[in-house]
């Protein structure tokens, strides 16, 4: 049975660290890395539209000297001829050494790992979980902060549909420290399978708040997210909820020197283009380190050491 | 009331009164050609009330079905009239196409093919989560 990455706890703690120093090996040693992937082909396999995601993947690919197959939409495969995500995948997984998926269904990676031949990462799933996404964040973090634990992270706006805060809470609840404070309406608060069957099964602190002013000056890290509207079926409530929050400097004032911006992209307008220049965002350094942990993960998955 | 022993077959014990029926469906005795007594509500110093049941036929059950539904059932199984075997039920750690998530954004409801997998949560809750979305079922 091949490794997969379906969720971010298919990977230990260990796994993980080991992770990101092989990320910040190749971020500053690429050239040691260029040719780790020769011959092997991934297969980029998105069933729902992305740029970030999708791109990181295949700049990956390519800078480990591999090559890159796929489809960036469910309307240019057999998808959209009723073929199902098994038989989709049990096909590519013919043709490529490692997959990368993306799809609009909850847990349709899980789906596909029982078909396939060959390594599965999941790239999204719905609403449910990035676990790419998350090693992302924790790359970031550790290159921010110099560590993963002892600190206050504060997450913002859509925490019942926002894939990537479920899997980042899930990652950092096996740190030691971390002080977890959740801010949302009512309407997009965190979905209780996390808060039951993580934190609390785990008895880790956390607050809820509607307010991200309150919350802001005891924040190490402020985790931003979109209001999503693929993941409403009403386009009211979409519209009622999706400027609830917006993060401008004015917001930031009361917060910490050291504070640290994350967001996941792409923004809409939660974040306002000025805070771009505040040292403390750190969001498109986010995108960059995407790259390297991707690079990272591909190397690990495939059984490559350098 | 006299129910006759059986001889080669299966006895299921300790069914909380009134879920005989519920096991005698799940299971499909009903297909069954041999003698099958539905036996409810009889006295039980442990439980006040039981259900048992018997089939009068050695058959394989599925373990998996009878201890998500009720695991204080104990199975006996009977050969030549004599207990050669007395199994007590847990919940079983993982469920596979005995419930379906009720998640419209699971790939299981897009796909119904797909086997329906739960992996249980929370033995003291009696709560089980869907492998694929984490859905959780009480």
């Amino acid at each position: 049975m091949p490794r997969n990455l379906i969720d971010i706890t298919d990977f230990s703690v260990e796994e993980i660290d080991a992770l990101i120093a092989t990320a910040e090996d190749i971020l500053e040693n690429p050239v040691k890395y260029q040719d780790a992937c020769a011959h092997k082909q991934l297969a980029t396999l998105f069933f729902e539209p992305s740029t970030r995601t999708r791109l990181s993947f295949e700049s990956a690919m390519l800078g480990l000297g591999g090559e890159v197959l796929g489809f960036s939409e469910a309307s240019s495969s057999s998808t959209s001829k009723g073929e199902s995500v098994g038989d989709t995948i049990h096909t590519v997984s013919c043709y490529a050494d490692i997959i990368a998926m993306r799809h609009p269904k909850e847990g349709a990676p899980y789906a596909a790992a029982q078909f396939s031949e060959v390594p599965i990462i999941n790239a999204g799933d719905g609403g449910h979980n990035h676990p790419t996404q998350t090693l992302t964040d924790l790359l970031t973090i550790h290159r921010e902060k110099g560590r993963l634990n002892d600190f206050t992270i504060g997450f913002c706006g859509d925490l019942k549909f926002g894939r990537t805060v479920h899997s980042l809470v899930n990652a950092l609840s096996r740190q030691s420290g971390i002080h977890f404070v959740f801010i949302s309406p009512d309407e997009l608060k965190m979905p209780d399978y996390i808060k039951e069957n993580v934190l609390d099964k785990l008895g880790l602190p956390y607050e809820e708040t509607s307010s991200l002013e309150d919350a802001m000056p005891k924040l190490d890290i402020l985790y931003m997210t979109r209001v999503q509207k693929e993941r409403f079926f009403n386009e009211a409530d979409y519209i009622r909820l999706k400027d609830t929050y917006v993060l401008d400097p004015a917001k930031l004032v009361p917060a910490k020197s050291d504070l640290c911006i994350l967001h996941p992209l792409p923004r809409v307008n939660e974040i306002t283009v000025a805070v771009d220049k505040d040292p403390r965002a750190c969001y498109w350094k986010q995108v960059k380190n995407g790259k390297f942990i991707r690079m990272a993960l591909i190397m690990k998955l495939l059984g490559i050491e350098v | 009331m006299n129910i006759d022993s059986i001889q080669n077959g299966v006895v299921l014990d300790h069914i909380q009164a009134g879920k005989s029926m519920e096991i005698y469906n799940l299971l499909r005795l009903g297909e069954l050609d041999c003698s099958v007594a539905i036996i409810k509500n009889v006295r039980s110093n442990r439980m006040g009330k039981k259900d048992i049941l018997k089939i009068d036929s050695p058959m394989d059950l599925d373990l998996d079905v009878l201890g998500y539904i009720d695991s204080n059932i104990t199975v006996n199984t009977i050969r030549n009239g004599k207990l050669v075997d007395k199994k007590h039920l847990e919940l079983p750690r993982k469920l596979v196409n005995v419930i379906r998530c009720k998640n419209p954004r699971c790939i299981t409801v897009a796909e119904p093919q797909l086997d329906a997998i739960f992996l249980l949560n929370d033995e003291g809750k009696h709560t089980y989560r869907c492998a694929y979305c984490d859905t959780e079922k009480r």
